[in-house]
């Protein structure tokens, strides 16, 4: 099944290549083709959901950003696995599809929260996680997890409260489970307990 | 210290109590507290169960949950509080009304809790003064029960009119500079 289907897409669209993939089928398409190719799976060939849309960011590679759709065929019951590189690498773009797909909205909003990437045509291109003043793309591999200290989002609260959004106090996380042996074993906790909040974290190599 | 104890003497004619207004009004506050639930991530649902009937807040009083700031005295803070939510917990508790109290319920509530995250506030006290932290993730309905019993033997310890004396405080400042000029 998902053999012929990537067959049949290859070659019908000559501007996509198979993607590898470790379960669904996925297609690599240029980003000048995707709206096309998106009204073809819609109306052609039965993919009536787009499940979901987020993005990858290579770090230095580039292009840096790559975007990611699955789309669903509820007739066939098979997913289709959609990326797209952006051309820009400094402010990343790719067309909307919420004209396409509803769901795209809110999917679109977060990426461009988590991502920044711009979708263009999108009718409302707010964040939806993140205040609307916030600065940054958190989601971004420069992004550090604990955060950057920013101004609360509310002035006259953070007046009265002279409370900030801080860089989170990591010490020695982040505290995620190791994954190996069994669950009660593997509990989230720190990796380096060798610095604190107060003692601070020892440069490498200075540890005896 | 101040005397805590409602005294009664029947030797004294007519039934009369003699006591101390900060004893009686601390009493009948503590055994009024009006919970307003700040429910924000999984905190809340234990923080339900302890509404139910199998833990039964109402035996200590304060089985009257108001989702009104307007109706409450203590904030139960259940959850994670987002830097996006942070602004709308504070302005919900200027929004209740003098005396009022605030338990941080949970891990998140208290510190962030596992939250290390850019997205997450580092316990609730930064923006709200903080009477009593339960710690747990999520705390069982026992903790919340303790908890609140420990804010009712601190209602019951307090000046019952600290908070308009706080509150007093600029104007009385305000005053006295002036009569001093």
């Amino acid at each position: 099944m998902a053999d012929s289907q990537i067959t049949d897409l290859l070659q019908r669209f000559e501007f996509l290549t198979e993607r590898p993939s470790a379960d669904h089928p996925a297609v690599n398409c240029p980003v000048a083709n995707l709206v096309e190719f998106c009204r073809t799976l819609r109306d052609e060939l039965g993919y009536d959901l787009l499940i979901d849309v987020t993005a990858i960011d290579w770090d230095a590679a580039s292009p840096r950003f790559t975007g990611i759709y699955h789309f669903l065929s509820s007739t066939e019951h098979v997913y289709l696995r959609v990326a797209v590189d952006c051309e820009d690498d400094i402010e990343p773009s790719l067309p909307s599809l919420v004209h396409l797909y509803a769901s795209a909205d809110w999917h679109e909003r977060e990426t461009y929260d988590l991502m920044g990437i711009t979708y263009e045509g999108h009718p409302n291109l707010r964040r939806i996680l993140m205040w609307d003043d916030y600065p940054y793309h958190p989601l971004r591999k420069e992004f550090p997890l604990a955060g950057i200290e920013v101004p609360l989002p509310a002035a006259d609260v953070a007046e009265r409260t002279q409370a900030k959004v801080i860089a989170a106090p990591m010490m020695g996380g982040p505290f995620v489970s190791s994954g190996d042996g069994p669950m009660s074993q593997t509990e989230p906790a720190a990796k380096d307990e060798s610095w604190t909040e107060k003692r601070e974290k020892p440069e490498r190599g200075t540890l005896s | 210290m101040q005397n805590t104890s409602v005294a009664y003497d029947s030797k004294v004619e007519g039934e009369v109590i003699v006591t101390q207004a900060d004893a009686v009004i601390n009493w009948i506050r503590k055994h009024s507290v009006w919970p307003m639930p700040m429910g924000l991530a999984c905190c809340a649902i234990e923080l339900m169960a302890a509404g139910g009937s199998r833990f039964d807040i109402s035996r200590f009083g304060m089985e009257v949950m108001r989702f009104s700031p307007r109706q409450a005295d203590c904030m139960i803070v259940a959850g994670t509080v987002t830097y996006k939510m942070a602004e709308v917990v504070r302005r919900i508790y200027e929004q209740m009304a003098e005396p009022k109290w605030v338990v941080a319920m949970g891990a998140c509530a208290s510190t962030g809790g596992m939250y290390r995250s850019y997205a997450t506030l580092q316990g609730v006290d930064r923006i709200i003064p903080v009477d009593v932290y339960v710690s747990g993730c999520p705390p069982r309905p026992e903790a919340l029960l303790d908890a609140m019993i420990k804010l009712q033997d601190k209602i019951g310890r307090e000046n019952a009119v600290k908070n308009l004396t706080a509150q007093n405080a600029e104007f009385l400042e305000a005053a006295s500079a002036a009569q001093g000029s």
